[in-house]
Parts: C-alpha cells; structure tokens; sequence
C-alpha cells in the first residue's frame, strides 16, 4: 500500500499545483498547458482509484477535444502581447468579489455534498445501482447509463446537438463576393470544357475570368 | 523491509520488460524507415539508399549518427521549455501506446480492461508534440502547419473513434485480447470491410502521412512544425512520427487483420509462431502505407477537411447503425 498512497500523493500534488498555475501564470498559453497537466493528473487519480473507463474518457474528451480547442484560441493571441503584462497590468483586484463569491459557494457545496456523505451515507446511495464486482465498470457504467438513465442520458446529448447547432447559426454568415470551390463541377469538368482555343486578336487580350 | 525489495524486484522485471519492448521497437523504426525510402524510390524506378551497408539497411543507423553531431539550434525568439518539450512529447506518446499492445495470448506488457482506449486517448494526445512544436517556434511556418495538423488529427480521430465503436459492437471488451480472440472465427476484415478501408484512409490521415501531409507541405510551409528544429530534436520528431505510423498499422491489424491469429487455422500455417504473424500483418499494412506516399498526389486542404467530416463520418455513422441493427435483429450481440 505504501507506493499506492505514494502515487496518490504524487498525482494529487501535481494536480493541485498545476491548478493553481492554471491561474498564476502570465502566459495564457503556458496556462492552457497547466490545465491539460491537471487533467491528466486527476485521470491518473481516476484509474488509481480503479474507475479506469472515467479517467480514459477523461483523457479522450478533455485532453485531446477540449483543450485542443482552447489552445486553438489562446494561440492565436500574439506571444509578444501576452509576454507584456498589458493583461494584468491595472485593475488587478476588481474580478476579486465575484470570484470570492464563486469559489465560497462551490465551497459549501462541497461541504453539503462531503458532509453529508461522511454522516447519513444512506441519504446519497442510490438503491437502483448495485454494484457488481465481476464485471469491470465499463459494463457497470453501460448497465446502469442504457437502462435506468436512459432518457437522461438522450437528453443530455440532445441538449448538446442543439447548442452545437445553436453555435453554429449563430456564427455563420452568408458571405457575398468570396470564389467558392464546387466539387462537382471540379470533378465533372472534361478537356472540352476545360479547355477552349481562342483566336486573340492582337492588342486586345482575352478576359479570363469567366 | 521485505516489502521494500518485493517492490524492488517488482521494478526490476518491469523495467527490463519495457526495454524489451522499447529497444526492438526503435530498431524496427529505424528499419521501417530505410523500407520506406525503399519501396518509394522502386516505384519510381529509383535505387533508393543503397550504399551504406548491405541493401543500404544501415542507412538509418548513419543518418541517426549525423543527427546525434549536429548541433541543436534553439531559435532566441522560441519559447525555450515548450520548444524543447514538444519533441519529447512526440516521441514519448509514440512509444508508451506500445504497452497494450498484444503480440501473443499473454505476450503483452500491460494487459488493461480498456486497452483500446487506452491507445484511443495516446493518440489523441500526439496532436500536443505537433501544437507545441508549432507554437512555441514563434515563426510563420511551423504555426500554420501546427494549425493544420491539429484541425486535421481532431477531425479524423471522430471518424477512427466510430469504426472502433463498430469494431466493439461486434466484440462486446474493450480489451486488446479479447478483440483478437473475437475474430478466431472470421477476420473483421470481411463483414467490416468498407470500415477497413475508412480506417486505412484516416490512419494516414491521423499520422500526417502523404497523401495528407499538409502540415509539413514542403511546397507551402518548407517543412511546417518542424522548420525550427534540428540535430537530434528533429530527428525525435521523426522517430516518433514513425513509430505513430507503426503503431497505427498494429492497431489496423489489431482491429481487423485478425492480430496474432494464421489466416488458415491448419498445419502449415499454425506452426508459425502468433507474433511473427502480427509482424507480418504490420509489415504489410506498412507497405500499402509507403505505397499510396508513392502513388497518390497531395489533398488539397478544403477537400481533406470536406473528406474527413462531410463523407466519412456519415458513412461511418450509418454503418454503426447498420452493424448494430444486423446484430440486434439476429441475435448476435455479444453478452457478458
């Protein structure tokens, strides 16, 4: 048991200390990096516990989906802009409250949730899930997400599917004036169509645009 | 104090496992590599290298040397840790993905429930060696391939991660073995194969190889993410990227080529042992990998990106629906 608290403590320190670098660090990139360290720490923390289904969907959908898409946006920033402390330069304390705010309430939260778990373990455990332990928790997960929770479940992807088209209609713009590419017509183009021999008269030159 | 040397010895054998894996690995790499130059030079009615040893075989081994003794140039500009980091990184997620790989039944280092995805999440990570490399160059060229590779990689993973859900339907584990053992009957091959042929395209697409090697389009971008580096990092990129594609064709011939299993379940075939057939198989799926850098031309981006969304994640869907509604209505699903 000894390596297994030492590994514990290992991944939970790092995790611990990269979440507070995920705010300390000036470069909003580096900061990113940070964040995918304490993803993949607390994935570790997940399979150490045995939930290994949890910490491999942990890595596949935040490391490699999620926060590629963060990078994408924080790259593009320009690296000279961010090293210039222009960002936190003046009113570094007026975010102060509302943060303060934010973190007491996960804080109670956490509180109810752990306290009561700690004291009335009966009022959390559900008595729909029985756990089985001959089967490994991939199946679990599927037995209890597809037969109990299946509508939850649709639901949730479905809230997903419509703020994904939602994100969409919203940014998409009709553009006028730009050369659109048309398979079809690319693909379906032969050597009378495409190509024509034309008699230029001399001093004139040919329009080759349309 | 007993304790202590029980996790000594543990160590031990674990880490002499881990060589035994690693060090064939690379000296595959490097082989697969000469192949590579090989195979394309031939269709192009080229020699290919053939002068440093016999065949030229020891052309890898030259090349790494002159990588190791040149020098390694960190541009002033760069940010330093990342630019350094990233190769490491590359290299690294190439190689630990081998853990879970099965050579044979009970030839595998790491013998874990969810193997499969496992090597899913690894390769999704690699997009992280390409983005840092890219970015932390500070410089136009290796930015833009970094940008192209990752939109690239995050587009035909979807596509991977939906032939192998199709591929677990009919097997009902995500374990590695379990998914070999599955196909005894039939190779995936045969009732799987349009998925097998999506699965090859987006191998080549998820490893940047030709003809989807956008982010390093010598013609547009010099050498995308890898303009920056040199000597021995560069050479780190290149391991890796070979190793991804070596291991990419492990995982092809995991999920439908049947994996250790003789394709004819008879005497001649059977005495051959299982891990020399997955070499086989490897070697095989490598050499339709370096054939089609040879034969087929460049995609143009738009059509990559249209290619990887617009036909084949529907085809791909449609054929999860199809598999599962074949396997519900004969009763085929597999329970455990």
């Amino acid at each position: 048991m000894i390596a297994h608290s030492l590994f514990f403590y290992f991944f939970s320190f790092i995790a611990i200390i990269s979440a507070i670098m995920v705010t300390a660090s000036k470069n909003t990139v580096h900061s990113v990096f940070f964040l995918i360290l304490d993803f993949i720490s607390i994935s570790c923390l997940f399979i150490m516990i045995g939930a290994e289904f949890l910490g491999m969907i942990m890595l596949i959908v935040y490391v490699g989906a999620v926060a590629v898409l963060f990078l994408f946006v924080v790259m593009m920033l320009n690296v000279a802009q961010q090293n210039s402390e222009l960002i936190q330069k003046n009113n570094k304390y007026t975010h102060l409250p509302i943060g303060l705010i934010v973190s007491l309430i996960i804080f109670f939260e956490l509180i109810i949730v752990i306290g009561g778990w700690k004291f009335k373990p009966d009022i959390i455990s559900s008595n729909y899930i029985s756990i089985n332990s001959n089967i490994t928790n991939t199946h679990s997960i599927g037995n209890v997400l597809y037969t109990d929770y299946i509508h939850l479940f649709q639901l949730s992807g479905i809230i997903l599917l419509v703020a994904m088209i939602g994100a969409i209609v919203l940014t998409f713009k009709k553009r006028s004036g730009i050369k659109r590419q048309s398979y079809i017509e690319q693909i379906s183009r032969e050597k009378s169509t495409g190509v024509s021999l034309i008699d230029v008269e001399s001093n004139k030159g040919v329009n080759i645009d349309d | 104090m007993d304790n202590i040397y029980h996790y000594l010895n543990l160590l031990f054998i674990e880490s002499y496992k881990i060589l035994f894996l690693l060090i064939p690995i690379l000296v595959t790499v490097a082989m697969i590599v000469w192949l590579d130059r090989r195979v394309w030079a031939l269709v192009q009615k080229r020699r290919g290298p053939n002068v440093v040893g016999p065949f030229g075989l020891f052309q890898s081994l030259a090349d790494a040397l002159k990588y190791i003794f040149k020098e390694i140039i960190i541009p002033a500009s760069s940010n330093k840790v990342i630019f350094i980091l990233a190769p490491v990184t590359t290299m690294t997620l190439a190689l630990i993905a081998w853990a879970v790989i099965p050579f044979d039944v009970n030839f595998v280092l790491a013998d874990i429930n969810v193997g499969i995805l496992y090597l899913f999440a690894v390769s999704s990570l690699g997009v992280y060696g390409i983005i840092m490399g890219g970015w932390a160059s500070n410089s136009k060229y290796p930015f833009l391939g970094a940008i192209r590779s990752a939109a690239q990689m995050v587009s035909y993973e979807v596509s991977i991660g939906i032939i192998i859900i199709n591929v677990l339907l009919c097997v009902g584990s995500l374990n590695l073995t379990d998914i070999v053992l599955a196909q005894k009957k039939i190779w995936f091959i045969f009732p799987l194969f349009p998925m097998f042929v999506i699965f090859f395209i987006s191998a080549l697409a998820e490893t940047n190889r030709p003809p989807f090697d956008l982010p390093e389009a010598e013609a547009e971008l010099v050498a995308g993410y890898q303009t920056e580096y040199s000597g021995m990092m560069y050479a780190m990129f290149w391991l890796g990227e070979y190793a991804n594609i070596l291991l990419m064709c492990a995982l092809g011939s995991i999920l439908f080529l049947g994996g250790w299993l003789s394709p004819i379940n008879i005497y001649p075939f059977t005495i051959i042992p299982g891990t020399l057939w997955l070499i086989f198989k490897i070697l095989f799926l490598f050499l339709m990998f370096s054939l089609v850098k040879a034969i087929v031309p460049r995609y143009r981006y738009d059509q990559l990106m249209r290619l990887g969304w617009k036909i084949f994640l529907p085809f791909s869907l449609f054929w999860l629906v199809l598999t599962s509604s074949y396997l519900y209505y004969f009763n085929l699903l597999p329970t455990n």
